[in-house]
């Protein structure tokens, strides 16, 4: 399946597909209208320094622990590979949290947890992808 | 906090204009800025710029998701003078504070005529029928080298092959000199692979080839200049062609120093120089003091290559350039490389950046007649440089009597360079000129060479529009056809240096 993979040699840590990632969710059509006055809480997060830098978001893995230790059946591993959550039927145990090496699910604030879909629940490439400036963050088959 | 003396204190060049609308206060500006103009202010909570360090180089404006900045010159004013212009009066603050020599970078932004933009290029009207390069074929491939003067046959009749190497440009465009300490690792990948992808040539520049590009041996041009950075005879095997460079557009009359605190690490081993010591090309080559010097190192670098690579020599365009010219087509050279005075530079003494040289147009004109004359043009291949800023410029430049164009700070605008002119300040934002490592990052080669590629073939698709129109479907048949410019504005003078008639005759 096409992942998101990233190339850290060519990561600027300059923190934009935070903020492209935050802004495809708002449902917003307008940048500045979503993300004016917000603290974003984006499902990819960019680790490191200055130095070495990359971004982490859901790996979507072949055997997903999350999907193995969610107690209500939110998370499931679609035919296409894609791991996703049933936001209405999470109830907020965080299990998947705390399960997932690559600390990629995130609590969306709203005491049930949030996670990238790669951008299929907003009909597009992944946005961060797509805002990359320096191609560190790449969507394909691998 | 900064004391300045109010004599040095000289206002900022740019304002940073900032839509506190749009602004989502992400602070990529200020994580992307090597010259710390911006920053998020905690208590105000929004971003604030110190314009003082801008220099315009719009990264902060290009990568901005919402769009919100934009740099505008900043209006301040002496007392308006015609000749007293800010610029100069700030270079004088300038001097007085410091007691250096001014530094400066890219090519001479003074208000010289260029002649590029006097020059018209004629089409065809009925009685003679244009070209469709879409749907005959067109001919951009050139062959820099010497020719052969006459036809030699074996005793049973057979032409006898008596050419000498020959360098073949799929397009009549190649890269030019730009050294790897001058511009980073990232530049020099995207040019090598865009010059391979193009079937062209790049040129190392005096700083030697790292081993990393060997591999591009084929499509690489080795410089030997005068501080023979990096010369070994590994490295003139490597190249396509060598090329010794004289003068450098920019900055004719002197070498090039460049500065101990950008060689480290792979520079300081691909220049063959200790780490942290200064890198001083010096004026003159040392050994060259007159045409029999220059011919000597032509043909030693010819023997240390089994005399199977074209050599080229490089000079700038001066005032008595034609018969310089004419010494070096006698010098044994293949090719002959002119440099105009609005060439582009990593580097160079403003002084002489923006005083010293010719327009790089009458300078070809010149010596494409006096080699005609002197009947040794085939002797040589041309090719120009010093600001060939697009397709037209090309065609004009062929039509004039050149073989090539070589192309520099297009090149790097290609690959992001927003034209600031401060890669002598070595904290490129757009990871060109530069060897901080954080800073070259930011040029990833994937990028780079296909915006090279893209560049070149657009420039090759316009140049085959542009011979189309003329009733040309080969470059041979364009290269010093002169009737087909016409110049507009020009006077006598330099209607004759150029060899061309007013627009209207």
């Amino acid at each position: 399946m096409k992942r998101v993979y990233v190339n850290e040699k060519w990561c600027l840590g300059c923190h934009l597909c935070e903020y492209y990632c935050a802004f495809a969710n708002s449902g917003v059509d307008d940048m500045a209208k979503a993300l004016k006055n917000v603290e974003i809480n984006p499902k990819i997060r960019v680790e490191g320094d200055n130095k070495v830098s990359f971004a982490v978001q859901c790996r979507h893995c072949d055997n997903p622990l999350c999907v193995k230790g969610c107690i209500s059946g939110a998370l499931t591993k679609g035919d296409d590979g894609i791991v996703r959550v049933n936001q209405d039927k999470c109830v907020g145990c965080f299990t998947c949290v705390l399960s997932c090496p690559y600390g990629c699910i995130t609590p969306s604030g709203t005491g049930v947890i949030q996670k990238c879909e790669l951008c299929t629940q907003n009909g597009m490439e992944p946005a961060c992808v797509q805002g990359c400036p320096n191609q560190a963050i790449v969507y394909e088959e691998r | 906090m900064d004391f300045v003396n109010p004599r040095d204190f000289i206002p900022s060049e740019y304002k940073v204009i900032r839509n506190t609308d749009k602004c989502i206060g992400c602070r990529v500006c200020e994580r992307q800025c090597a010259n710390e103009v911006h920053h998020y202010d905690f208590d105000l909570k929004r971003m604030v710029a110190d314009e003082q360090s801008c220099v315009a180089c719009n990264r902060c404006v290009s990568i901005c998701p919402t769009k919100a900045l934009s740099i505008e010159l900043n209006n301040y004013t002496y007392t308006p003078s015609a000749n007293w212009s800010r610029k100069n009066i700030n270079d004088v603050f300038e001097q007085a504070g410091t007691g250096s020599v001014l530094l400066a970078s890219m090519g001479n932004p003074k208000d010289y005529p260029v002649y590029w933009d006097k020059i018209l290029i004629n089409a065809s009207q009925v009685t003679n029928p244009s070209v469709d390069p879409l749907r005959e074929p067109m001919e951009t491939r050139t062959f820099l080298g010497k020719k052969p003067g006459k036809i030699t046959r074996d005793e049973r009749g057979n032409i006898v092959n008596n050419l000498t190497p020959q360098l073949t440009l799929d397009v009549p465009i190649m890269f030019s000199a730009m050294s790897y300490g001058s511009i980073s690792y990232n530049a020099h990948e995207s040019l090598a692979r865009a010059a391979e992808a193009l079937g062209t040539y790049y040129n190392t520049g005096e700083g030697g080839l790292h081993k990393d590009f060997y591999k591009f041996g084929k499509n690489t041009i080795v410089q030997v200049a005068s501080g023979r950075f990096g010369v070994h005879k590994e490295y003139l095997e490597q190249g396509a062609a060598i090329e010794i460079k004289i003068g450098q557009g920019a900055k004719p009359g002197i070498g090039g120093h460049l500065p101990g605190a950008k060689i480290f690490g792979d520079v300081s081993k691909t220049r063959m120089i200790p780490e942290g010591v200064d890198a001083i090309s010096p004026a003159p080559h040392h050994d060259i003091y007159s045409i029999e010097d220059l011919r000597q190192l032509v043909f030693s670098l010819k023997e240390a290559t089994d005399y199977k690579k074209p050599v080229m020599v490089k000079i700038a365009a001066v005032h008595n350039v034609a018969a310089i010219a004419s010494g070096v087509a006698r010098g044994g050279a293949d090719i002959l490389v002119i440099d105009g005075f609005r060439g582009g530079t990593g580097a160079a003494p403003q002084m002489i950046r923006d005083n010293v040289g010719i327009p790089i147009e009458l300078a070809l004109a010149s010596v494409d007649q006096r080699l005609r004359e002197e009947g040794i043009r085939n002797n040589v291949s041309i090719v120009v440089a010093g600001s060939v800023r697009n397709a037209g410029d090309v065609v004009k430049a062929v039509a004039l009597g050149a073989d090539a164009c070589y192309i520099g700070s297009s090149a790097l605008m290609a690959l992001g360079c927003h034209h600031c002119r401060n890669c002598h300040k070595a904290k490129c934002n757009w990871g060109i000129a530069t060897q901080v490592p954080e800073l070259v990052k930011r040029l990833n080669p994937n990028v780079g060479y296909k915006r090279l590629v893209n560049l070149v073939t657009a420039w090759n698709h316009e140049i085959k529009e542009m011979m189309g129109g003329m009733g040309i479907n080969s470059l041979e048949a364009l290269r010093g056809n002169r009737l087909m410019l016409r110049g507009v504005g020009l006077n006598e003078k330099e209607l004759e240096i150029l060899g061309i008639k007013h627009a209207g005759e």
